[in-house]
């Protein structure tokens, strides 16, 4: 929460609509993404109750678990999934390219998508996706063998979702929030209802009004993955006890269709109101990272690779730590450079800075050891600047030209150009600004594709952290573990 | 009859609980929700009169399971229980009694007595593990004594107290729901602080009572109950400043006006006839801080929303929103600052420069 977006909720009180935060969306939206909306039961870790999924608005799999303390019909549930949900993953699996210079790589041209209400269905996944890994398709407990399969994948898109700017398992509430700010608190903004009522309020409404309308169980039900209250005493138990006496599922199954039925409109409204915004530039480049992992995954599973650990071995969890910070960091700069709705934030603080130029030299020559091409350009601004001499800029305009502050006085600031010129000691043509053009310097950098610090190999895991942890080998317990 | 039972009505008291005692700790600057507490009101019929019904409360099947859950860990004199406590806390237990104070009976008045008794008892004791079930405890609140009937178990060992919690949400590798966990250890301090204000009180020493609260929980996606030790001493601290300033509730009451009342006016059948304008007038007599965490955990939630919007509140756009703001109050002020048609008082000018640049970079980033 940034003081930008806490004006931008006036604003949007005011104007009695939500405001743009973002011009551009700064997440990728698959041509072909898979909703889905879990459900699952009140008072229980992770108990399925139903679920709405699919790739197609006119076509949605309706997915019921009539008793939901049976676990039979739990697993029968996770099958179910796994009929629409692998397939849909492994479809993706087919075109690759060769990538990386130095070390060849394939990766896949394109990588599922999933997309669920908020937060909480993220949650539901993780816990569906740890329910399920671990389970066997032979020993005492035999589930069908694509119940791990999907278990593992769950796990691999709940797990990706910790990676700024990662798109592979989105929640729908924050990825609007990301881009609007409404005149509700961010407690009203985790209902997906909510939230689009002030996006995009139903013909002939006003927000205010949408809104009221989003928060009543009766007309809106939750998007999950909890039910609502009311629902749950007045309908659904009902709907059990038939199922209980009478083996019909027809009542549960109206039942959870009645909730699930607005959300899923709800979902594909707002791909529609994404699919408006320009994708940022630099989407495509995290995107890509999406792939690298998505396609790494499958390599291992193709090798009949172990479930995820519960818990991280001590080098796991550092190398992790390691490229969370590495994503974050490229994250943040990525979509600053992207956006000057984004980056009028550092502004703010002083980082950035947007101004006119009033003087410039683009042919000036340095000479040291040899003659380079390095212009100075005077630039003019009323911003409150903390920077210093010496502090390297870029600027969006020309991302691969580095700025060095030379001189800083009274809102001048003398910048020298370095880099994106083209290689004699003429300038090409438009490459160091002219005088009258107006810039923003900033002094965030897109971390560069970096070596990996070194970490050591499990084996050698110093004794302040344990020493090298057990292999992990699957046991028949694990496998067995009850889901009551 | 006293203010409180002049603004509640002639009614009797609504009932405290844990979790409305811990609410009251959530939202500590609210003189609305302190004065409707103090007087045992019932929030729930008086926000749905006013025409905001509250949408605080739990699924049935999330108290059926519970229930279960808790019975289940409480079943053979709290088998199961005791071999957690042995095998996750490590605590060698000799023998344990194990006494139930419902065996009273019915009336709380005297299973209360019958705890002080038990508790006395076995503080002086020191001797082997006592568990006690459907202990009653009683807490002042307001100046008013008010029974707790935790469903929980006091655990002593050696001399030394535990407050034993029993929830059923899941802790799955060794982690649960922050959200879940913050509440348990609020509801958790609210029955430290009971006992050992009794301890008090009998001239004992209440740190007898353990601040480490012991939370049993189902382990990963089973029934298979597990134990872990919660250090409840900032919930405590909070829990303890709202109530003493519960206790100065009459300085609250000194500003409202003489024979201000939220009675109901029930009818035969109980169905309210107070005039909804009258209500609502005597009820804006009293300041609410509205916060969006009302939302979670107070019937009233809905009205002072309502009422907060009405006035352009920055409050209903949450804590930090506010913060950012520079603790702005209204939206029209702030929109005022940064479009410079408001001037800023002295205290305002830093808000108000920051604001007009906010207004103008976000111009100059959508032109």
């Amino acid at each position: 929460m940034s003081i930008m977006t806490a004006y931008a909720q006036a604003e949007a009180v005011r104007a009695g609509r939500a405001q743009p935060i973002a011009s551009v969306r700064h997440a990728h939206l698959s041509t072909r993404p898979l909703v889905f909306i879990p459900l699952k039961m009140a008072g229980e870790a992770a108990a399925p109750l139903g679920a709405m999924v699919g790739t197609h608005r006119d076509d949605p799999h309706l997915l019921v678990v009539p008793q939901p303390r049976d676990r039979s019909l739990r697993f029968a549930f996770v099958t179910e999934l796994a009929e629409v949900m692998v397939p849909y993953i492994e479809s993706f699996q087919r075109a690759s390219e060769t990538v990386g210079t130095r070390e060849p790589y394939e990766r896949f041209l394109d990588a599922p998508q999933i997309l669920v209400p908020n937060r909480g269905g993220i949650g539901f996944t993780r816990l569906l996706g740890r329910s399920s890994r671990f389970r066997s398709a032979d020993g005492p407990y035999p589930v069908h063998p694509s119940v791990p399969v999907l278990g593992r994948w769950l796990t691999f898109l709940a797990e990706r979702t910790e990676f700024a700017g990662a798109s592979t398992l989105l929640a729908m509430t924050e990825l609007l929030a990301l881009h609007w700010a409404t005149g509700q608190s961010g407690t009203e903004d985790g209902a997906l209802a909510a939230l689009l009522a002030w996006i995009a309020p139903p013909e002939g409404m006003t927000a205010l009004e949408a809104a009221a309308r989003a928060e009543n169980p009766l007309l809106t039900p939750p998007a999950g993955p909890a039910t609502d209250p009311g629902f749950d005493a007045g309908v659904l138990q009902p709907g059990i006890e038939a199922y209980d006496s009478t083996g019909s599922p027809a009542q549960v199954r109206g039942a959870i269709k009645s909730q699930l039925e607005p959300t899923w409109q709800l979902m594909w409204e707002a791909v529609d109101v994404l699919r408006g915004l320009p994708e940022g530039a630099s989407v495509a480049d995290r995107w890509a990272r999406d792939r690298d992992d998505f396609s790494r995954y499958t390599a291992h599973l193709a090798t009949g690779g172990a479930p995820q650990p519960r818990l991280d071995s001590a080098v796991a969890a550092a190398m992790r730590l390691e490229r969370l910070e590495d994503a974050q960091a490229r994250y943040d700069a990525q979509r600053a450079f992207d956006d000057p709705l984004v980056l009028a934030e550092y502004r703010l603080t002083g980082t950035t800075f947007a101004g006119r130029v009033i003087a410039a030299d683009p042919t000036r020559i340095v000479t040291g050891r040899r003659r380079v091409l390095r212009p100075l350009i005077t630039v003019q601004t009323s911003d409150p600047v903390r920077l210093a001499p010496g502090q390297v800029l870029r600027s969006p305009a020309r991302p691969g030209q580095k700025a060095e502050i030379t001189e800083l006085a009274a809102g001048r600031i003398v910048l020298e150009l370095s880099g994106g010129m083209g290689n004699s000691l003429t300038p090409r043509p438009g490459s160091v600004p002219e005088i009258g053009e107006w810039l923003t310097y900033t002094d965030l950098e897109v971390p560069s594709p970096r070596k990996r610090p070194p970490f050591p190999s499990r084996e050698n895991t110093p004794w302040t952290h344990g020493g090298p942890p057990p292999e992990y080998i699957p046991t028949d317990e694990d496998a067995q573990e009850a889901w009551s | 009859m006293s203010r409180l039972d002049t603004l509640r009505g002639p009614v009797p008291p609504h009932d405290h609980n844990a979790r409305t005692i811990a609410a009251l700790a959530a939202n500590p600057g609210c003189n609305r929700r302190a004065v409707m507490d103090a007087a045992g009101i019932d929030k729930e019929k008086t926000a749905r009169h006013l025409g905001h019904p509250a949408t605080v409360g739990q699924s049935v099947f999330a108290i059926i399971r519970a229930n279960a859950f808790e019975e289940q860990v409480k079943a053979n004199g709290c088998a199961q229980l005791l071999k957690l406590l042995r095998e996750k806390l490590d605590l060698s237990l000799p023998e344990v009694s194990y006494d139930d104070v419902n065996n009273v009976g019915d009336d709380r008045g005297l299973r209360h007595s019958r705890t002080r008794t038990l508790l006395r008892q076995a503080a002086e004791d020191r001797g082997g593990g006592t568990l006690f079930d459907h202990p009653v405890l009683k807490l002042n609140i307001a100046g008013k004594s008010v029974y707790l009937e935790p469903a929980l178990i006091a655990f002593q060992l050696k001399g030394r107290f535990h407050v034993v919690e029993i929830k059923s949400f899941a802790v799955i590798d060794g982690q649960a729901d922050p959200g879940q966990v913050a509440a348990a250890a609020r509801q958790s301090a609210v029955y430290v602080h009971a006992l050992r204000e009794l301890f008090a009180e009998r001239n004992l020493d209440p740190a007898l009572v353990s601040h480490d609260v012991i939370l049993v929980c189902p382990e990963n996606f089973a029934n298979t109950p597990t134990a872990t030790l919660v250090d409840v001493r900032q919930q405590l601290t909070v829990l303890k400043r709202q109530l003493s300033r519960l206790t100065r509730i009459d300085t609250i009451l000194d500003e409202l006006p003489m024979g201000l009342t939220f009675d109901l006016m029930h009818d035969q059948d109980g169905t309210p006839t107070r005039s909804r304008d009258e209500l609502l007038k005597a009820i804006s007599e009293v300041d609410a801080r509205y916060a969006p965490e009302c939302l979670a955990s107070c019937e009233m939630a809905f009205f002072c929303r309502d009422e907060a919007r009405a006035c352009g509140s920055t409050d209903a756009l949450g804590r930090t929103v506010r913060d950012q703001l520079g603790g702005l109050e209204s939206v029209a002020t702030v929109l005022g600052l940064a479009h410079g048609t408001l001037l800023a008082a002295p205290d305002q000018a830093e808000i108000a420069s920051q604001l007009r640049l906010v207004r103008q970079f976000r111009l100059e980033a959508t032109a």
